[in-house]
């Protein structure tokens, strides 16, 4: 137990002191992420509305699709990345690797699937309930996605959500193509891993409680939000 | 709808907000493919300010085992490495890719274990009587599995002693993975492991591990620099790795390698610096 009780400390005191070497990581690691999901979201928001609206052949090979994605291995999509970003690779020549760009990247990649996935659901339910008023009343398919988002908000957050839980733990992909450069690619998770590396168990952990304490406040800030809108 | 719009509105901000005062306007970088022993260390981290002040130029340091430090720079992922695998920095040169290697530092290889020493090597000197009896006693060994220097010189060390590391028995553990995590392994499971100096005497989490073997001239660790090959390597920042690797050997850098000190010990020396025997290999 002393492990933890050291680390819970070591946690408080970087955070009462304002470690500016800690800030620079967890704004970096913050940045990344949520520019992910901005993309993810970007994409996934239409994206699942429409899967759950129009009829096309093999529309259920992409649900499918979408689906397992969400069980992608983040160093998969971290090697594919390297691959891709490489400079012999077909994307090498946008110097890219090593880059927090790239890291943006493969987590916008692994984070799509999920905003996809649960906006589809729920998207899917509300054109179920009122897809057939939105067509009586003369909307096309098109007209009807902001609405079937709108109506879905709370489960929309939830993708939003479960795709910024998605990118800010995640580690075995943008290690790989991130490099985890001190100062320019060096996140919390790759922190927490290369401590872990150098024997330097408590602070390891202790950045672990960082990372878990902005993740509750990210969340907090969201479930407000939230509530305000049900409540007005 | 604006409540839900908000939100979103609010997390493209911040992401964007951080976006771009993470991508301010940059001094300019080389990437260092180096070994983690040199990076996990400290090493680095002590000389490059002092690099950065004379020259201006950032070292990005991507740490990797040596093995997979030569395939990054092999795919021209880096502008210069620094790595100690004699054997693999030949061929790495011989294939084309690397010219100039120059040696910048060196220390040498150890054997931790439990001190309790079930395979009774402490007192002993010679590397390949201290395998054997590791084998005999089916002692608990980590091997890093990984290809890196430290991985390449085990493999060597048990070929001279004519033992064949994948006819062990279940005590020989390939971890596959870096020093640190290795150290790590053997501190939980009281194994034997091969380290190199530098990172254990950094390695924060030792437990009951100790030094029982050190000082066999086979355990010797040179860390060498390679620059690219120009004519294979043409998007590699020659003019600034070449910068890096003429300052690594200077009198500057070489007193900035030398004066790298954890609890009073020397974890580097500079090329210069005598090295313990001849027959080095």
């Amino acid at each position: 137990m002393s492990d933890f009780g050291e680390a819970a400390a070591l946690a408080l005191k970087l955070i009462v002191n304002f470690d500016s070497g800690l800030f620079a990581i967890v704004g970096l690691s913050l940045s990344i992420s949520l520019t992910a999901v901005a993309i993810a979201t970007i994409i996934g928001l239409p994206a699942g509305a429409a899967l759950a609206t129009y009829r096309f052949v093999g529309r259920h090979a992409l649900i499918v699709f979408v689906n397992s994605m969400l069980g992608l291995p983040p160093v998969v999509v971290g090697l594919a990345g390297y691959l891709l970003l490489s400079r012999v690779g077909p994307l090498g020549s946008f110097g890219l690797l090593f880059t927090p760009g790239a890291m943006v990247l493969v987590q916008a990649t692994l984070t799509t699937p999920i905003v996809i996935a649960i906006v589809h659901r729920a998207a899917e339910e509300q054109w179920a309930k009122h897809g057939e008023a939105f067509q009586v009343a003369g909307a096309t398919k098109l007209q009807t996605l902001p609405h079937l988002l709108l109506i879905g908000r709370s489960q929309v957050l939830t993708a939003i959500l479960a795709a910024v839980g998605r990118a800010i733990s995640e580690v075995g992909a943008i290690i790989i193509v991130g490099g985890n450069i001190d100062g320019v690619t060096r996140t919390m998770t790759t922190t927490i891993a290369l401590e872990t590396s150098k024997g330097n168990l408590p602070l390891a952990l202790a950045l672990g409680l960082v990372l878990i304490t902005i993740s509750i406040i990210l969340n907090g800030l969201a479930f407000a939000l939230a509530e305000r809108k049900t409540i007005s | 709808m604006t409540r839900l719009l908000l939100v979103i509105a609010v997390v493209f901000a911040l992401g964007l907000f951080i976006g771009v005062r993470v991508s301010r306007a940059e001094d300019p970088y080389i990437v260092l493919a180096s070994t983690t022993s040199v990076d996990n260390s400290g090493l680095l981290t002590h000389i490059l300010p002092a690099f950065k002040k004379a020259s201006g130029i950032d070292v990005r340091v991507v740490a990797l085992g040596t093995g997979q430090a030569l395939d990054v720079a092999r795919r021209g992922d880096a502008d210069l490495v620094l790595v100690h695998d004699p054997d693999a920095e030949k061929k790495f040169i011989d294939e084309g890719h690397g010219i100039n290697r120059r040696e910048i530092a060196w220390n040498d290889f150890i054997i931790v274990g439990p001190a309790a020493d079930p395979a009774k090597i402490k007192g002993n000197k010679d590397i390949i009587v201290a395998f054997r009896a590791i084998w005999n006693a089916n002692a608990a060994f980590v091997s890093r599995g990984d290809k890196s220097g430290t991985d390449a010189l085990e493999k060597r060390l048990w070929k001279a002693a004519d033992l064949d590391p994948a006819k062990a028995g279940s005590w020989y553990k390939d971890i596959g993975g870096g020093m640190g995590a290795a150290l790590n392994t053997a501190a939980a499971m009281d194994a034997y492991t091969l380290a190199d100096r530098g990172t254990w005497l950094s390695f924060k989490n030792p437990a009951q591990l100790t030094i029982v073997l050190e000082g066999d001239s086979r355990l010797l660790n040179r860390y060498d620099v390679i620059e690219l090959d120009p004519k294979v390597h043409a998007q590699a920042k020659r003019d600034l790795a070449k910068k890096f690797a003429d300052w690594l050997v200077s009198a500057e850098g070489q007193s900035a390698i030398g004066e790298f000190e954890m609890s009073g010990q020397k974890l580097f020396h500079p090329e210069a610096d005598p090295k313990p025997g001849s027959t080095a290999s």
